[in-house]
């Protein structure tokens, strides 16, 4: 398998899971938002601060709700929002087409049009949940055709890690913004906390499964414990992370990049969550973007641009 | 209102349809008796699916406006030309007979020159030729074949006659489409593929990957092929993108491959670097390589060329197969087939005017008004004046770029183009199309069934490229004969 195309690929994972989970962030804070007094502070601002739009623009309190939408949903030029991310998809689904399943790359081209079409509408509130769920079902559509029709070789391995990083990056990062407004809040306003702590579950599509697996009213320490390391659902931390040491461990040359995984992944199980105080959270948090990035790197410098062209088979 | 057949006047073109109002061609009987059947509205939803079809599988091809690239959504007409099967199978005779003549004109151009020596071809064509490839000289490529993909254009004059207009022996592209417009027509007249006899062409893709292992160096079960691009610039991407899916090998851009101290083509792959058979190459010949040819160009691999003369590489089209193709080689094919194969052409020249010959540049420049006069070595339709439409400006400003180099030019008679009717707002109105059918070369030779049949949409108009105005149809080769043997008996019955 060709490096370019391998990049490409992983790309190819990482920016339609972007998708997924940015359009889904945006329907349940939008819901989220229906349920709260302005007096909570919940607001855009902590959307936009999850998804990297962190400048001051987005911060201010002044922009208004329509702005804030267009600049999360439409904006070409904004390289976070929903359109861009699915025209980079697409770009990489596109330049690798001769390898991707053509009922698939055809999915992504009429996701493309889609959104193309329809995504203005969903800056008002009427039609946004309506086409912000249209999208994400797109997304695990064309990922249900990957998995059912692609051979799980190379090719498909890299598409994986690119989607399970990816989902680990999102989760990390709504843990973090989660910690920062809700653990630190005053007495009066904790009886949202609840509406809260669902919302951060919902966006990553873990309030059913934690009902059924944690049984427990919701706490907060038992739902950051649930998604840092609970083994069986697919968006906690730890499961993206044994993801893509299964996919790492049959991939050419993994072995390295799987034993150096393997130390971040027994990090997080060994991790006692309901004892870390806020500083304690963000730190993990960080150390643990930091592995991201990280694996990132190396998967570049092992399998993307080779520098070395002595290794002739 | 319905179609009414009568009223579709193709005028004194000869019409690939109807033989005259009212009165459909064999091949085309079945498909005009339905097409009457359908009404105004039925039609247009036709079409309509078509260009949805169209866009939801990302039928494009890239245009360069405004400094930025566009992808463009192919244009398409429902209605499918037809060619009986009978007539068909002499034409491919015809395109195979060439071919292998071209062939060994080429492969006697960089060895022996025996047809320059005898005579039949004068030394300065090639002399003067910019597509003959000096560090090609010696070179052997397998089967000494050198051209193993072509593309020759076809048309047909107001009497019938389907004469050769043009071999495309560099990098013709088009064939995605002609395999994209079978898909689509087949799921806009589903009725008429059940009802008539159509042969197939989606074993395309089958026969290049076969042709092009045929080519390879090294004796393997598996030998490596990859399809070289440009890359996602290129107004064909999705051609090769397609072409590679379909034969299921990498598609690799010039900074994907690297030339070993042994003179083998490798690809940087994710382990490590890969030994490459056969590159089936989209990439012209002068960027091919910068150390032999544009220092500058970015899109080839250093040192190609090297890997290529030592026999450790197969490429395909082989570097410098274009000398054949040039306008000026062209008129002498006749010649060159019958020199080569003792035999007389069966696809006749259209009649050629050479500038080079002073009392021909003379008789052209008199007669620019009746003539298209094209250069030599340009493709896409670029570069060419149709005379007999052209303004007499237009004409004056042309004569002195022929003057100053006759060598470049060509011209030809102005041959009314054969129509089929094509849906115009609604109604089904005569336009003017052209045929590519694609002639692969290897171990053997295979014609695909039909080709492209690109059609120029503004009335009257005769240009049919898709980078200028142009459409494209399905082109159906149609068994006119009684049908073949009764389906095979009933199938065992699924439980």
């Amino acid at each position: 398998m060709l490096s370019r195309v391998a990049e490409r690929v992983y790309w190819a994972g990482r920016y339609l899971e972007r998708t997924e989970d940015s359009a889904r962030l945006i329907d349940v804070h939008s819901q989220l938002l229906l349920d709260l007094p302005p007096a909570v502070g919940v607001g855009w601002p902590q959307a936009m601060t999850i998804m990297g739009l962190s400048d001051a623009v987005s911060r201010s309190a002044a922009a208004s709700e329509r702005d804030t939408l267009k600049r999360l949903l439409t904006d070409e030029s904004c390289t976070s929002s929903v359109i861009a991310t699915v025209a980079l998809a697409r770009e990489n689904f596109r330049t690798t087409r001769d390898i991707v399943p053509s009922e698939a790359w055809q999915c992504v081209n009429e996701l493309h049009l889609f959104a193309r079409s329809q995504l203005r509408w969903a800056v008002g509130q009427r039609r946004r949940h309506d086409i912000l769920s249209e999208v994400v079902a797109r997304v695990q559509q064309i990922r249900g055709i990957l998995h059912d029709t692609m051979s799980h070789g190379p090719a498909f391995h890299f598409l994986r890690i690119g989607t399970a990083l990816e989902r680990a990056d999102m989760c990390t990062r709504i843990i973090d913004v989660a910690v920062a407004s809700l653990l630190q809040r005053a007495e009066p306003l904790q009886r949202y906390d609840n509406t809260l702590w669902m919302s951060t579950l919902k966006s990553l599509s873990a309030y059913q499964m934690y009902r059924q697996y944690v049984r427990r009213r919701i706490r907060g320490p038992d739902v950051l414990a649930f998604l840092f390391q609970d083994a069986e659902f697919p968006r906690s931390i730890r499961h993206c992370l044994l993801e893509i040491e299964q996919c790492l461990e049959r991939l050419p040359n993994g072995g390295a990049l799987t034993k150096k995984l393997y130390v971040v992944t027994k990090s997080v199980t060994n991790l006692e969550v309901r004892k870390l105080d806020i500083a304690a959270l963000h730190a993990e948090v960080d150390r643990l973007q930091v592995a991201l990035a990280d694996l990132n790197t190396q998967m570049s410098e092992a399998w993307f641009r080779p520098e070395d062209d002595s290794r002739k088979k | 209102m319905r179609i009414d057949w009568k009223q579709y006047d193709p005028g004194n073109t000869f019409d690939e349809l109807l033989r005259a109002p009212g009165q459909p061609r064999p091949a085309a009987e079945a498909l005009t008796r339905y097409l009457a059947s359908l009404s105004p509205k039925q039609l247009a939803s036709r079409q309509d699916a078509a260009e949805r079809a169209i866009v939801e599988m990302g039928i494009t091809f890239t245009v360069y406006s405004e400094g930025r690239n566009i992808d463009r959504a192919w244009p398409f007409d429902i209605i499918p030309r037809t060619i009986p099967a009978d007539e068909w199978d002499r034409v491919a005779a015809g395109l195979t007979q060439r071919l292998t003549a071209l062939n060994m004109f080429i492969d006697d151009l960089y060895h022996h020159q025996r047809i320059i020596r005898d005579g039949i071809v004068p030394a300065e064509i090639i002399a003067t030729s910019t597509n003959f490839l000096k560090p090609a000289i010696g070179a052997r490529p397998a089967h000494g074949v050198w051209a193993n993909i072509c593309g020759t254009d076809l048309i047909r004059d107001a009497d019938g006659t389907v004469y050769v207009l043009e071999d495309n022996l560099r990098v013709p592209s088009g064939v995605s489409y002609m395999l994209e417009n079978r898909i689509i027509t087949k799921r806009v007249f589903p009725e008429l593929f059940s009802e008539s006899s159509i042969r197939a062409v989606d074993d395309y893709p089958s026969l290049l990957f076969e042709m092009l292992t045929s080519l390879s160096p090294r004796e393997l079960e598996r030998p490596e092929v990859v399809v070289l691009t440009p890359g996602i610039y290129n107004s064909a991407y999705f051609e090769h993108a397609y072409l590679a899916q379909r034969m299921g090998v990498e598609l690799v851009e010039g900074s994907d491959l690297v030339v070993g101290d042994d003179d083998c083509v490798y690809m940087r792959s994710i382990t490590g670097l890969e030994r490459i058979d056969v590159i089936y190459r989209r990439i012209n010949d002068t960027s091919l390589d910068p150390e032999c040819f544009e220092p500058d160009s970015l899109l080839g691999v250093p040192g190609i060329m090297r890997a290529w003369r030592a026999g450790n590489v197969s490429l395909a089209n082989a570097p410098g197969s274009g000398v054949a193709d040039d306008k000026v080689v062209y008129a002498y094919v006749p010649k060159i087939i019958r020199y080569y194969l003792d035999e007389e052409a069966l696809l006749p020249n259209v009649p050629t005017h050479l500038c080079s010959d002073p009392t021909e540049l003379e008789y052209v420049l008199a007669n620019l008004d009746k003539l298209v006069v094209k250069p030599a070595n340009e493709s896409g339709g670029y570069g060419m004046l149709v005379g007999s439409h052209a303004t007499r400006k237009e004409r004056e400003e042309f004569a002195p770029q022929v003057k100053a180099n006759p060598r470049n030019y060509i011209a030809q008679p102005v041959l009314n183009l054969s129509t089929v009717p094509t849906l115009v707002e609604g109604k089904l109105e005569p336009r003017h199309v052209d045929l590519r059918p694609f002639i692969l070369q290897g171990a053997s030779t295979a014609v695909t069934a039909g080709g492209l049949t690109r059609v120029a949409l503004r009335r009257g108009s005769l240009v049919v490229n898709s980078s200028q105005g142009g459409g494209s149809k399905d082109t159906w080769i149609v068994e006119t004969a009684a049908k073949p043997a009764a389906k095979p008996a009933a199938k065992r019955r699924r439980r």
